[in-house]
């Protein structure tokens, strides 16, 4: 068994007039490929914004990759390990390259290695033929698979991805599971929001159930 | 009133190089663009933070700035000349009727356009724009200059208004500059003298020339904005 990447204990999350998180508890292995359900609005979303550094939290602790993280500071070094992808991903108005780029570039990456690291995105991802296409004008899955790549790339400790496949057609989803699947393949260690069955009943994939504030595995 | 023969002279003075009208024009571009040039990373900083950023009174200096978009120009004059006067506090800087008092009239006028314009940009982006930054390694500085980079039309828009609220005004200019031929005066200051003297040829070149500015200021941001602005 591997290290746990992430562990969380006691988190807590409140609203005005809310407790939306009221403990979680949970360790995901590195490696491992974990998908987050529960109902709308019981606070998937809210849970990996946390865990991304995108949201405080109320309470709770944080581990990752053993390191304890304070919550009331989440540490700029962690963001490099972490990357959180929107439900509906936002694309910089520049090219797709430069989408892709861009977190290497905030690592310090230098440019001829950049530029190798994103070719092969770009390839990894089937959006060669869209290199001219300004980000606006893509489809949601071409979005998406943008995202991924752009997230991919960046060879994170742990990729959160919020239900990736919701609003997408059954073409743009297809092709989207077909990467969330080479990213579990490559041992990215990844947790998914989802609603979606297929990523649900996905072999060797582990199930958190998010209900009443609390998380249990299932 | 003959308006045929000074335009004809206005033309003439302005593609014959007239020395003084040129003077003019150059006053009011070195002027404005200073003001601009010196105003505008700290406004458009203003304004992020303003849109970003919780504080105290937050909505009030939102009230302030929002006041100050139609405060009078010559009010702004008279507040610079009282501070730059002899007996004035600044008044040892002796910078009153020289081109610098009127760059700082120039960014106290160009600051709260370039203030409120930045804060409806960036206020008007898509929140996804900063926390993608973010989540991708990009530090707080990082990514607000990703953000300014994603509403760079709303930015552009807002140094363009700047440069042409100051370009044409007058009462500040007049206040602070004192309007002394080949050194302060600027084309509206000069509009206004000539046209009260009579001496229409001049006024009109210049107001050409301010009219060739407004609609080339406008094209230049239309250009700029091309197809990622109409989104």
């Amino acid at each position: 068994m591997s290290d746990p990447a992430l562990e969380l204990k006691s988190l807590t999350k409140s609203f005005p007039q809310r407790e939306l998180l009221r403990g979680v508890d949970l360790a995901l292995v590195a490696g491992g490929s974990y998908v987050l359900t529960g109902d709308n609005g019981c606070g998937k979303t809210t849970l990996m914004r946390i865990v991304a550094g995108l949201e405080a939290a109320n309470g709770g602790t944080l581990r990752f990759e053993g390191a304890a993280i304070d919550l009331g500071h989440y540490p700029e070094a962690l963001r490099h390990k972490l990357v959180y992808v929107h439900q509906q991903p936002y694309l910089f108005q520049t090219s797709i390259a430069h989408n892709i780029a861009y977190g290497l570039k905030m690592r310090g990456v230098p440019k001829r290695r950049r530029e190798l690291l994103v070719r092969e995105a770009i390839a990894w991802a089937g959006v060669g033929h869209l290199s001219n296409v300004l980000p606006h004008k893509l489809s949601g899955g071409e979005q998406q698979r943008v995202a991924l790549a752009r997230a991919k790339v960046l060879n994170p400790g742990l990729l959160l991805l919020d239900e990736p496949t919701a609003n997408l057609d059954s073409d743009a989803r297809r092709q989207t599971l077909a990467l969330i699947e080479a990213l579990r393949h490559e041992n990215v260690t990844v947790m998914i929001a989802t609603h979606d069955r297929e990523i649900i009943a996905m072999p060797h994939v582990k199930r958190l159930h998010l209900e009443a504030g609390r998380v249990n595995a299932r | 009133m003959d308006l045929l023969e000074p335009t004809r002279e206005a033309f003439r003075l302005l593609f014959t190089g007239d020395a003084e009208l040129w003077r003019i024009i150059f006053t009011s571009l070195n002027c404005s663009l200073a003001a601009l040039l010196l105003i505008g990373p700290p406004s458009v900083a203003l304004g992020f933070l303003i849109s970003k950023v919780s504080f105290p009174g937050r909505r009030a200096l939102v009230v302030l700035v929002q006041a100050l978009l139609s405060f009078p120009t010559v009010v702004v004059g008279l507040a610079i000349y009282m501070l730059l006067s002899r007996q004035g506090p600044l008044g040892f800087l002796k910078l009153l009727f020289t081109p610098g008092a009127m760059i700082i009239g120039y960014m106290v006028i160009a600051l709260p356009v370039l203030v409120v314009f930045t804060l409806s940009a960036v206020q008007g982006a898509d929140p996804r724009v900063y926390e993608t930054a973010r989540s991708l390694g990009a530090g707080k500085y990082r990514a607000a200059v990703t953000t300014l980079f994603e509403v760079r039309f709303g930015v552009m828009a807002a140094l363009f208004n700047g440069f042409g609220r100051v370009v044409s005004e007058v009462g500040c200019s007049i206040m602070v500059g004192g309007n002394i031929a080949g050194f302060t005066r600027n084309i509206p200051t000069a509009i206004a003298l000539e046209t009260s003297k009579g001496e229409f040829a001049q006024g009109i070149a210049l107001g050409f020339v301010l009219i060739v500015l407004a609609l080339g200021v406008n094209v230049a941001l239309s250009v700029l904005q091309g197809e990622g602005g109409m989104k």
